[in-house]
């Protein structure tokens, strides 16, 4: 590894953790604005109000006022208010654990993003100032890319649990309970539903995974089943509705972040947005094409303009994938405890097995 | 040189832990430090809390980590497998059917035996 490198890698990591960590303010916004759009309300729409009195802004109110109409301002007071607000420690919590917490899921979220790329990897020929290729990955070269996210994955669970049993709160507790109760059910499915992928593409490499459906189909078309148990799993895994059980507000007040507040609290809600984005970013690169546009890109193509296309195609897959994810939101109500176990027991684990079996062997006459 | 691929990784590392502790050390400056006795309790929708959390709790789904466990281990033989699968022919899917045949009347008895009912 050359200096080259390292500078590199610092800005890669600095521009890839400082863009999305903008972006999961603005994703707030945009879940406000689909809850309001789905309610029939108009969302949040005040923040910066005040500022149009003030005399320095007169001047720019018509400037000003479209974005405050757009909620746009909100994002920014949030973050400001993480900050400026009192940061409440209860004195009953057990207090190391209680730090640890959103230290470990922020790290967790965070680092699961080493070897998803972001765009096109290896001869991008998208040539950085005379000092080579531009890899859009953090780490490139990871051959077991997979792997290693769900590894990370299981890990940030730990954030959730500590927080849960640290906070010696009970309603946190049953949340850090609960959100265990559903690791051990939808890991399994998880890993499972995407063995099917794998065997086709033969590599555990997401590069690889997406080369491979450049030059053939794309994921979903050869493994539907394995999507659909994929995107169901990762729901479960990211705690978002329907099995946001671990939180679920109105019956355990927050579930295991009841007792934290101002910025810990936003720790937690910046690492669960990560959590989704990286799900998305999975989901595209597994099953949706990568940076693969059918009929018009192929991995032969390099220069920045093709690398710029990859890596927009690729964002607008995501983008719309964490829309589906809010909008499913307020479409389905969320499980009961046992209906979440059976589906994922008695449906999606036996479901995952005869996909697998089906795909080996379909595989192998194919071939034969 | 394999092991410098990984480096990456660590320095990621290390940059996600500063990104987690460096507000913290920020918040302790900026934010105000008012405490006071109600503001330290803990918050139960506005009841008085009674009893202790840490206590002995029965995990009614201790069955299912049981079963979580054995098909876990399960899973991570498969990555290997299904990796190189091309490569092996016949032979594999039947050893791996054989596996999975295994596993599957595993879970079956479990489920005969109301491992996976919620209690």
């Amino acid at each position: 590894m050359t200096t080259i490198d390292l500078l590199g890698t610092f800005l890669k990591i600095l521009i890839v953790v400082g863009i999305s960590q903008g972006v999961v303010a603005y994703l707030i916004l945009v879940e406000r604005k689909i809850a309001a759009w789905a309610q029939d309300r108009i969302g949040p729409n005040r923040a910066g109000l005040e500022l149009l009195d003030r005399p320095g802004f007169r001047r720019l109110a018509p400037l000003l006022r479209p974005l405050i109409g757009l909620g746009l301002l909100h994002p920014i007071a949030d973050g400001v208010k993480m900050f400026v607000k009192e940061d409440v420690v209860p004195g009953y919590v057990n207090r190391p654990l209680y730090l640890l917490a959103p230290v470990l899921a922020i790290t967790m979220a965070t680092i699961a993003f080493a070897v998803v790329p972001f765009g096109p990897v290896g001869a991008t020929g998208a040539n950085f100032l005379g000092f080579g290729d531009v890899q859009f990955q953090i780490a490139p070269g990871i051959d077991i890319g997979i792997l290693y996210v769900f590894a990370i994955g299981s890990l940030a669970v730990y954030g959730v649990i500590l927080a849960g049993y640290s906070s010696n709160n009970k309603y946190s507790f049953l949340g850090a309970m609960r959100s265990s109760a559903q690791l051990i059910s939808y890991e399994l499915p998880l890993g499972l539903s995407i063995l099917g992928i794998i065997l086709i593409c033969r590599s555990l490499d997401l590069n690889a995974i997406i080369h491979w459906q450049d030059r053939h189909v794309w994921g979903i078309l050869v493994q539907p089943l394995g999507f659909l148990l994929f995107l169901i799993s990762a729901f479960a895994e990211t705690n978002r509705l329907p099995f946001d059980l671990p939180e679920s507000e109105q019956e355990l007040v927050g579930g295991f972040h009841t007792e934290y507040s101002a910025l810990k609290f936003g720790m937690f809600f910046l690492g669960e947005y990560l959590h989704v984005i990286t799900a998305s970013f999975l989901i595209t690169i597994l099953f949706l094409g990568g940076w693969d546009i059918p009929f018009l890109t192929d991995q032969a193509q390099t220069g920045w303009f093709w690398a710029l296309v990859k890596v927009f195609a690729l964002l607008l897959k995501v983008g719309l994938l964490i829309i589906l994810i809010m909008w499913v939101r307020w479409t389905l109500p969320r499980f009961r405890y046992d209906q979440l176990m059976d589906l994922a027991w008695k449906r999606m684990i036996p479901l995952a097995l005869l996909n697998l079996v089906a795909t080996a062997t379909i595989v192998q006459l194919v071939r034969g | 040189m394999i092991l410098s691929r990984y480096l990456f990784i660590g320095i990621l590392l290390l940059f996600a832990v500063g990104f987690a502790i460096a507000p913290l050390i920020l918040v302790r400056l900026v934010a105000p430090a008012r405490r006071g006795s109600f503001k330290q309790q803990t918050y139960e929708c506005g009841v008085v809390t009674t009893g202790e959390t840490w206590v002995r709790f029965r995990i009614q789904y201790y069955l299912f980590a049981l079963l979580f466990i054995v098909f876990d281990i399960e899973t991570v033989f498969l990555y290997p497998w299904a990796a190189s699968y091309l490569n092996l022919g016949w032979f594999a899917l039947i050893e791996m059917v054989v596996f999975l045949a295994l596993l599957a009347v595993g879970l079956a008895y479990a489920w005969a035996r109301g491992a996976l009912r919620w209690l």
